[in-house]
Formats: structure tokens, sequence, C-alpha cells
């Protein structure tokens, strides 16, 4: 290899800025309102104290107040602020949403990556381990743990960040393998490479954006699910405000034509529905990417 | 394919027993204790071990899993730990109204969703076709109770159109029964007709877009023909196999939806017992929803494989 | 002239809907005039538009895209003004297709009988049970075995080669003026091609039908068409008598495309079996599952400088033994030796340094370069990885390695998608080049590639084995590019080396072995008269009865 002349040599490396730039530039107009109820999420839950006009648990005004220059979104079953406990109750659901979901997915992908990578005996006892569990339905089995280990937030975090783990297991797995077989995998085992360099320079990367989005779904049916559990009376339980509990304690309201559980409801719907739109997005993107590569072979 | 079909079931029987495994190990092995679970504060050394005795918990778990299974399968449920009486009765009614929620939801949502996804697919593009996508994306991530509330809060208390609890019992017609029964169906309708709307559509477009269905259209054979004798065969199997899984799906999300409209089924009777911590009960009534499960999984499973030509007609 | 003129298209244009959103001219201002009986050959690359032509015929736009300009006279009526039901009562009818592959081509949950008579039945021509009586004589004169049954099986019980036959049959029940043919042969393997091929011909001599046929194989269109239409982005580039195209090309395009299947690349004259060879395969026996031996006691040599075609249809071992040599398949038996040298059979136990001299280019460039990672990286990590190069340095070694793949420096920076399939392909050959190999196994580089593209690629390799006196181990199913590169040949078939020697050798008549034989003179020729002369001279090689031709 000898040197040749320094004026061919320059060349400019385009910063990943404009990756982003070009995911957001064409992201449809669901996808943004989605991200940006993502945004006022995080938010609160960064800011809910900040934010609060009332405390957590202040008895402001009448039980069930319809809504007024005072309380936004009116009282709840005790005559405690409405908006309030929305706020702090964003900041219980989604933290504990999110921290089950990072739990399964370190879990889900160790366990994916390492069954598909090492295979044989491993492959096949994690991957019966997880038919199994998946052969049962997950609220069935999280309510026959909980009638044993209680309602503690580490038992719910715990028992959601399992259940959930399997799926991401069986998605991590059968990407690995994908990624596994392709040829510019093949031709850096035939360079000699050492698995490490292989798993993060030629596998990681190219399962990035699925991951994603499996992260965006699989938060989504943490939150989905935790929220279900407290609206059972199973999950988070009072005085901590969670949106779920508080469909249910306000629930008898509706039949006195009252919207009180609706306004949690909603706020549940929002989030689940914004990131499901963000995801979608994620996805189809994704497909049109690979649907380009194919077209290039012509 | 008879052996296929025959692997499967046995597969299936397999499955179901190391799902009650599960749900007997589950109440079993975890750290908590059955026990002390049930007397909580009050539970003293004396009173425990008396629970204990009673429950017959110093014998090896094994044991009385197989005692559990057995009767289990001669319809012996169990004692139930809350009112001391037997289980089986107690769940019969319950069961029977959770079916008949599920079955009519599904004989709802089944031919609404096909029709649907029918009607997205063949108008692909169109501005019908993606507001359904839009929609029906958003139906999939909203939870079973803000519907549920929705409907009652319109539909029950502002116009007054059906009753908003559905608290049914023997004494009812069948004609009563419906009415009262509507607003739940409605609502697992929709949570399910999202899901098996989109997954149809897309078995119609890629079975529209291959290539024999470009013959047929070559071939000058009628476009309602092409969609009932070319594509019609064989996106039967993967629709199939959709519905079943979410009816599947339907007897899972029945367990909200009960306890939203406070409808007497088995879902709410499980909650019920999961608060007061009597473990019998769950047990009983997780394995019946599991069962139910994995039963209607492998009849998805039995169902394509029957659907399938390369299958139905070997070499 | 216009009496006997069955097919007139003028000024076609079909438009499709791109990734953006905008409408782009697929077919532009095609004019296209077919006589009754007479065949056509529609040749270019992908992109060409000629499916798209083709399909047109019968006022046929696939989705997305859309006919949006021009006449479509079929046989007096121009299709364009018809109803939508009356285009469906003549397609199946009067023009019928036959598409490239039948196996995707027929519905799995239908009997072929019930296929092969759908047109004549739904348009009434005839009653079913004369639908099928007609069927029936079809598959006879197709030669399907056991034709008065073979209609009741499915799809799927019926071998690739049988059901494109069916699928003629299925195009010529109602006797059609026109027949649509989409690449009909080009999916199979060669010797299963010549027979289709003469069988299609046949038939279209027989019933004096007029056709369309559709390829990017000038070879083999030679052989069927009275007249060639060169097509190139959608547009027309020339049109003429067969004869003419072949041997007297006016547009500078169709020139290329000839001489990129006639030019002679290699023109090293060979000097004798290697002595000390760079790689030597001996006594190679290997098996994927232990019980199946895929490859059966191989011994190829391969000397420094040169290049061994390794030749054989789908599923005769050639791609396996690449994979012997690199180390992902351990041998059963025997070894892989590397300048004298024996290699550890397993990838694993081989040193940087055994690694670095033998690299692999693949046939698909798309999934051999990762999507991440750009040409900078692609081609640098080989020179980080085996000579510790980092920095300018090694930014001059990738700038040196693009030049001698005549790409420009920019290219650098580009992602695998911003690039063309011809260039994707050098940036490998690039990869191979940085780790300063002394043998590259090339495994079908062309054969995803379009031809005047894969004649650069073939042009380069050349070059680059004279500056360097690289051996290549080239792996091919297609003949025609053997001759013009290789200097041995080795034949392989289930397994076994069936013969080898000098590229002359395998090449000049009379060959040893029998299948060498066949293979050789399935090969497609750049003469119209090739078909005629194999199917006169070789008729015990080749099973394709006097019927079809009676």
């Amino acid at each position: 290899m000898t040197t040749i002349n320094s004026e061919t040599a320059r060349y400019i490396k385009p910063s990943k800025t404009l990756m982003v730039r070009r995911f957001l530039a064409e992201m449809p107009v669901v996808a943004w309102v989605g991200l940006i109820i993502i945004l006022i999420n995080l938010f609160v839950v960064a800011f809910a104290g900040v934010l609060a006009p009332y405390s957590e648990t202040e008895l402001v005004t009448d039980v069930w107040a319809p809504p007024n220059p005072d309380n936004w979104l009116g009282g709840d079953q005790l005559g405690r602020d409405m908006l309030t406990r929305i706020l702090y109750g964003a900041r219980t659901t989604i933290s504990i949403a999110f921290i089950a979901t990072i739990l399964s997915f370190t879990m889900g992908i160790v366990a994916g990556f390492t069954a598909a990578v090492v295979g044989g005996i491993i492959d096949t006892l994690l991957s019966r381990i997880v038919d199994a569990l998946m052969a049962i339905p997950t609220l069935i089995l999280a309510l026959v743990v909980i009638s044993v280990l209680g309602t503690e937030i580490y038992v719910l975090i715990g028992v959601i960040a399992v259940l959930d783990s399997t799926r991401v297991f069986r998605l991590s797995r059968a990407i690995a393998m994908d990624v596994a077989v392709m040829e510019y995998v093949e031709a850096a085992r035939l360079r000699g490479e050492r698995l490490w360099w292989i798993m993060t320079r030629e596998v990681l990367p190219n399962t990035v954006m699925p991951l994603i989005a499996e992260f965006g779904l699989r938060f989504a049916f943490a939150f989905l699910f935790i929220a279900s559990l407290s609206f059972l009376g199973l999950g988070i339980q009072p005085p901590l405000a969670d949106w779920g509990g508080m469909v249910r304690e306000n629930a008898t309201a509706i039949i006195y034509g009252i919207a009180a559980p609706l306004y949690p409801a909603a706020a549940i719907a929002a989030l689940a529905v914004a990131v499901n739109l963000v995801v979608d997005y994620i996805l189809a993107r994704q497909n049109r990417s690979v649907a380009a590569a194919f077209d290039g072979t012509g | 394919m008879l052996t296929l079909i025959g692997r499967r079931l046995a597969l299936g029987i397999l499955t179901l027993l190391v799902v009650s495994v599960i749900i007997f190990a589950g109440t079993e092995i975890l750290p908590g204790d059955v026990a002390t679970a049930i007397l909580g504060q009050s539970a003293t050394p004396e009173n425990t071990a008396a629970i204990r005795e009673q429950l017959g918990l110093n014998r090896p778990p094994y044991e009385r899993y197989f005692e559990w299974l057995v009767g289990f399968v001669q319809g012996d449920l169990g004692t139930s730990l809350g009112n001391r009486r037997p289980i089986a009765p107690q769940v019969g009614f319950r069961f029977e109204n959770t079916m008949l929620l599920a079955a009519m939801a599904a004989c709802i949502a089944v031919p609404l969703s096909i029709g649907l996804g029918l009607v997205s697919a063949i108008k692909q593009g169109t501005i019908f076709d993606r507001a359904i996508s839009v929609v029906s994306l958003m139906a999939i991530s909203v939870p079973e109770f803000f519907i549920g509330y929705v409907l009652i809060l319109f539909i029950s208390v502002k116009l007054g159109w059906l009753p908003s609890l559905s608290n049914v019992n023997e004494r009812m017609d069948f004609g009563q029964r419906i009415t009262v029964m509507a607003l739940p169906a409605i609502t697992l309708t929709m949570v399910t007709l999202a899901h098996m709307m989109r997954m149809t559509r897309a078995a119609v477009i890629s079975v529209m877009n291959s290539p024999y269905i470009e013959m047929a259209e070559l071939k000058g054979v009628k476009y309602w023909r092409i969609v009932i004798q070319h594509a019609l065969p064989n996106v039967l199997s993967p629709i199939i196999t959709v519905v079943v899984l979410n009816l599947a799906y339907l007897v899972v999300g029945v367990v909200v939806v009960e306890v939203v409209f406070t409808y007497p089924g088995m879902g709410q009777f499980m909650v019920d017992s999961v608060s007061k911590r009597d473990v019998p009960v769950v047990q009983a009534t997780g394995l019946i929803f599991a069962m139910t499960y994995v039963l209607l999984n492998m009849t998805a499973d039995i169902s394509s494989i029957l659907a399938n030509p390369r299958l139905r007609h070997p070499k | 002239m216009s009496e006997s003129l069955l097919l007139d298209m003028q000024a076609l244009r079909i438009e499709a809907r791109g990734p953006d959103g905008k409408p782009f001219r697929i077919v532009d201002d095609v004019d296209l005039q077919l006589k009754r009986g007479e065949v056509l050959g529609l040749i270019g690359e992908s992109g060409a538009g000629k499916s798209t032509i083709g399909l047109a015929s019968m006022n046929y736009a696939r989705t997305g895209c859309a006919i949006t300009g021009g006449k479509i006279i079929f046989d007096g009526t121009d299709l364009r003004t018809l109803t939508e039901d009356q285009v469906r009562a003549m397609r199946g009818v009067n023009a019928a297709y036959i598409a490239q592959s039948a196996a995707a081509s027929f519905n799995p949950a239908k009997r072929l009988n019930d296929q092969v008579t759908e047109a004549a039945v739904r348009h009434n021509v005839m009653n079913r049970g004369d639908a099928v009586k007609r069927a029936q004589e079809l598959y006879d004169k197709l030669d399907l075995p056991d034709p008065d049954n073979i209609g009741r099986r499915y799809p799927h019980q019926v071998s690739g080669g049988q059901l494109q036959r069916v699928m003629s049959a299925m195009a010529m029940t109602c006797g059609p003026d026109l027949l649509v043919l989409d690449e009909p042969t080009t999916a199979l393997d060669v010797t299963t091609q010549i027979e289709v091929l003469a069988t299609v011909r046949d038939l279209i001599r027989t019933n004096n039908t007029a056709a369309l046929y559709i390829t990017h194989d000038l070879a083999v269109v030679a052989q069927i068409a009275d007249r060639i239409m060169v097509l190139q982005y959608g547009k027309l580039v020339e049109v003429g008598e067969t004869n003419q195209i072949l041997h007297d090309p006016q547009d500078p395009y169709t020139k290329e495309l000839i001489s990129a299947r006639t030019e002679e690349i290699n023109t090293k004259v060979f000097t004798g079996m290697p002595e000390n060879p760079v790689l030597s395969i001996k006594n190679v026996t290997a098996s994927y599952d232990g019980k199946v031996d895929v490859l059966k006691n191989i011994n190829v040599d391969i000397g420094r400088g040169e290049t061994v075609a390794v030749v054989g249809e789908s599923g005769s071992g050639k791609s396996t033994l690449a994979r012997v040599v690199t180390g992902l398949l351990p041998p059963r038996e025997g070894h892989v030796d590397f300048d004298g040298e024996a290699y550890s059979p397993a990838l694993k136990q081989r040193t940087k340094e055994q690694l670095r001299k033998a690299q692999m280019i693949y046939q698909m460039p798309d999934v051999a370069m990762n999507p991440r990672q750009r040409v900078s990286e692609i081609i640098g990590r080989p020179l980080t990885f085996y000579f510790g190069l980092t920095g300018k340095e090694r930014d001059d070694a990738m700038m040196k390695l693009l030049e001698e793949i005549d790409m420009a420096p920019e290219f650098a920076d580009r992602f695998p998608g911003q690039l063309s399939g011809g260039q994707k392909q050098r940036v490998c050959i690039a990869r191979a080049l940085a780790a300063d190999p002394e043998l590259i196994i090339c495994d079908e580089v062309t054969s995803a590639l379009d031809q005047v593209v894969a004649a650069g690629i073939l042009k380069l390799l050349d070059r680059l084995q004279k500056e360097k006196n690289l051996a290549y181990m080239f792996i091919t199913h297609d003949l025609g590019i053997v001759r013009n590169i290789a200097d041995r040949t080795v034949v392989m078939y289930q397994g076994n080396v069936v013969e080898q020697g000098t590229t002359e050798q395998i090449f000049t008549p009379p060959q040893k072995e029998a299948y060498t034989q066949k293979l050789i003179a399935s090969t497609p020729e750049m003469r119209t008269d090739w078909l005629d002369e194999v199917l006169r001279d070789r008729a015990d090689l080749f099973e394709i009865s006097s019927k079809a031709k009676a």
C-alpha cells in the first residue's frame, strides 16, 4: 500500500444529525401529533410538582365538582383537584411502566441475542421457557402471581418486566438470527473478526430501528397493563395518584353523568395512542428502506 | 397432514399440562406464603400453622399438584377459602355468562371486521382506507375501560338507550339478557375489531399482489370472481388464524370489561378472589381462562393446517 | 401492411408513482407494430420497461402504474377506448400471457385443470368438458407425463419445468392470436431452459401465433424472434430484423449490449497445469448434515494469476465448494492447502494471515455490505484489521483502492444504498483488494447484474488480475462468460467434478463427458440457427420428442 497524493484523500464525514433531521422532516402529521403528546407527558413527569396547582392529597373542592376556573378538570371522589391528581398520576404510572420496560428489554435482549448467537441447548431451553410463559394470557398469569405476592410496587414491576420480556426475547432472537445470516456478517467472519466486533459493529446497528419500535410497543403495553391492573384494584394502591386507580376510584360518577373517570382514562388512551402512532411511522420507514434496498438489485 | 394435526394436538395437551404446572407453581413456589397471605395482619405462628394444616400445605407440592389436577379433571375445583364452599358451582354460572358475552361480541366483531378489512383492502390507498387505518390504530391502543366508560356516559346515561350495569341473573329471559349485555359486548367488539380488521386487510393485500392474481386478471376473469375464487381460498387460512387468536384475546379482555360493567362473569370472580387472596379460586379460574386460551390457539393452528392446500394435498 | 397488423401501439406512455409520490414515465412514447404470426423480441436491461409494454398489449398495468397516453390497437380496435368488461373479454381469448415464474403464477389452492380451462370456460369459448379435452391434447403435445391425469394435480405437486409447460398449455387453450412471454425461461437451469424454449417455439410456429418475447438475454431471443426491439429506460432504442440487430447494430447502446455478450476479455494463453498452486483442494468430501455428501472427493488446483471457472447448475455443489475453501464448512474428509501449507478445516483455527490471502466476492452486493456503514468503513476495515493502518495512511490507501476500481473519491462517504448495482459490486471488489489477497473467490459475481454492467465488472477483474497477479476461483452457472474469462474450467454435477481442463479443451467438441456436452450444448449462442442446430445434431442429449414439431 503506497501513498497517493493527498488531494484526493480528503473527504468530510457528514454528521449524524442529518439522519435525525431527515427522520423528522419526513414525518407525517399523525406521527408529529404522537411525538408531541409523548414529549408533553415526559415534561409532566419531570415537572409534575412545579406544574400542579395544588398538592397531591389536599381537599380543595367539592366531591366531583364540575370543571371551573379554579379546578380546570373539577374535583375527584374526595374533592381533590382532578388536574393535580392527573399530573402526579402521570409521574407514578409512566415511571413505573418505564422502569418495567427497561428491565424487560434488558432481560429480553440479553437472553434473545444469547440464544441466537450461542444456539444449541441454551437456545432450546430459553425458547421452551418463553413458549410456556406465552401460552398463558399475560393478565391471567399476572393475577395468579399477584394473588400470592400482593401489590407491592416492586412486585408489579417485576411481574410486568418478566412477562413482557418474553416478547422482547422472541423479537430480538429473530432479529439477531436474521442479521447473523447476512453475507456482510459472513464477510466479517471470513475476515477473522471477533464475536464482539461482529455483534456491536455489524449486527447491532442494523437492529436499532426495529428495537426502538419494539421498545415503544413494549412501553405502551407495560403502561396499559399497569393501568389496567390499577383499574382492577390490583396495581398501585392509594393514596398514590395513578391513572388506572383514578379511573377506578371515580368510576361510580359515570352513572350520574359526571365525566370524572374519563379524564384519567383519556390521559391513558392519549399516551398509548401517541406511542403507537410514532412506532407505526418508524416501522413504515423501516419497511420502506428494506423495499428500497431490494429495488436497487433490479 | 394427519400426523401434523396429531402432533399439534399432542403439543396442545402438553401445553395444557405445562400451563397447569405454571399456575399451580405460581401460587406455590413464589416467596409469598399462602397462609400468611390469607391471615394478613392477624397472622400468629399458631393460626398460620393451623391454616397450613387445614390447606394441606405441609404435604409435598407435587402430591398436592396431582391431587388438584385430578380433582380439576373430574370437575372438583376445590373449596373457596372465602366462603368455604365448593368452587365448581360458583364458577359454573359465571363461566356460562362469560362465554355468552364473548360469543356475543364475537358474533358482532368477526363479520364486521372481516367486511371492513376486505373493503379497506380493495380500496387500498384511498381516503377511506387511510382513515380506517388511523382510527383502528387508535382503537388498538386504547384501554378497554376507556371505551367502556365513554359508551356508558353517552349511550346509557345521556341517551338512556341501554342499561349501564349488566347484572344478569338466571331469572332473566333471553331478550332481557341481550339488552343488558349489549354495552359490554359492544365494548369488547371495539377492542378486538381493529386488530382483526388490520390483519384481514394485510392478508388480502398480500394475496392480491401475488402473481397468480395477475395471471387471473390476464385471463380476463371478472374482478369479483377473482376475489372470490382466487383470493378467498388463499386468505382464508390467515384470516381464520387471526379470528381465532382474537377470540382468545377476547376471553382475556373480558376480565376488564366485566369489572367495568359489573357483569357477573368469571373475570370479575377472579379479580375479586385475587384481592381477597382466595388462592384456590384464583387457581381454578386462572386455569380455566388459560385452558380456553390454549385451546383456541390450538384451533387456530389446526384450522390453518386444514386450510393449506399444500398440506391438504401432499405430493 | 395495415391489413396484417395484429398489434399497433402508438406513442404508448405508461407512468408509475415514485416513492416521493411524483409520477415518472416508465414507458415513454414507444411505437410497436406486430404482424400476425410474427415474433417480436423485446430486449433491454432491468428498468427498460419491456414487461410493462408486454402487459400493456393486453391493456393491463400493474398496481401503481397507469397507461396515460397513446393507442393500443389490437386487431383493429383501440383497447383503450373499450370498457373494462370488453377488455376482459379479449384477455385470455385473443391474447394470453406466459409469466416468468410458473410456481408463483398458479393459484396454490386450485387444481391445474381448473386454472388451465378457466379462460375458455369463463369466456364461453367451450364448455368445461371440451376445455379439459383440449388441455389434455396440449399436455400431450407439450410432452407432459400422464397428460390425462396431470391436470387433476395441484401446482405444488408438479416440478418447475413441467409447470412452465402447463402454463404454456394454459395460454394456448383458447388459441390466442397473441402470446406475451415474459422471461419464460429465465428462472430455469440451462438444460431445462433449452427444452422449454424448444417447445414454446414450436407452439408458436405450429399455431401461427404472434408473440412478444420479453427477455434480457439476446442469445435466447435470437432463436425465436423474427424481429428484435431494444429498449432502455422506457425508450425505444432500435428495432430491426434479428440478424440485422445481431450482426449490424446501429445504435451505440445495442452495440454495447451485443459486445457485452461476445467480447473476448481474457487474452492470456494458458501455459499448462500450475506447478506451485496457490490453492489446492485435495480429496474434499463435505456434508451439511453428516448424512448426504454434497461434495464427493473433489480435487482442484488453482495457480498464481490464473482464473479457474467452477461451473454447474443449481445443486451441483459449486457454492458449497467455496464454503469449504473459506472454512465456513469444514470438510468431512480431505483438506485445503494454500501455498503448499495445509489450512485448518475450520474458520476459527485459521490465522489472520491465512484468512487475508483468500478473499471473497458475493453474488448479491446488496446483502454483502453492511447498509449502515459508509464505503470508507467498508473498504477501510480490512486495511486496519490486517495492516493496522489508521488515520491519513488508511485514508490514502482507501483512496488508492477507489481509484483502482474506477470510482471517484467522493464515493467514500456514501452508504451502499446510495450506489448502483455495479458500483456496489466494485466496492465489494475493493474490500477484497484491501486485504492484498492472493486468491479471490468470485461467487456468481455478475449474475445479479445487467449484462453491460457485468461486462464492466469482468473487465475490471481481468485488469486487476494482470496488475496484481491474482488468482480467481470463479463460480458461475453462466457458461457464456466462462469461455471469455477462464483459463481452466471445472464442471460440477451433483457434488462431483465431472470434468476439468483448459477452457479450450472443455469447450471444443468432442467433450469426453455426456453431461459436459449437454451443459455446453444448452448454452445459447448469439446466432439465429443455434437452437435448430443443437436440436438436430444433439437429439440424443435432449428429451424433446418430435411430437411438438409435428
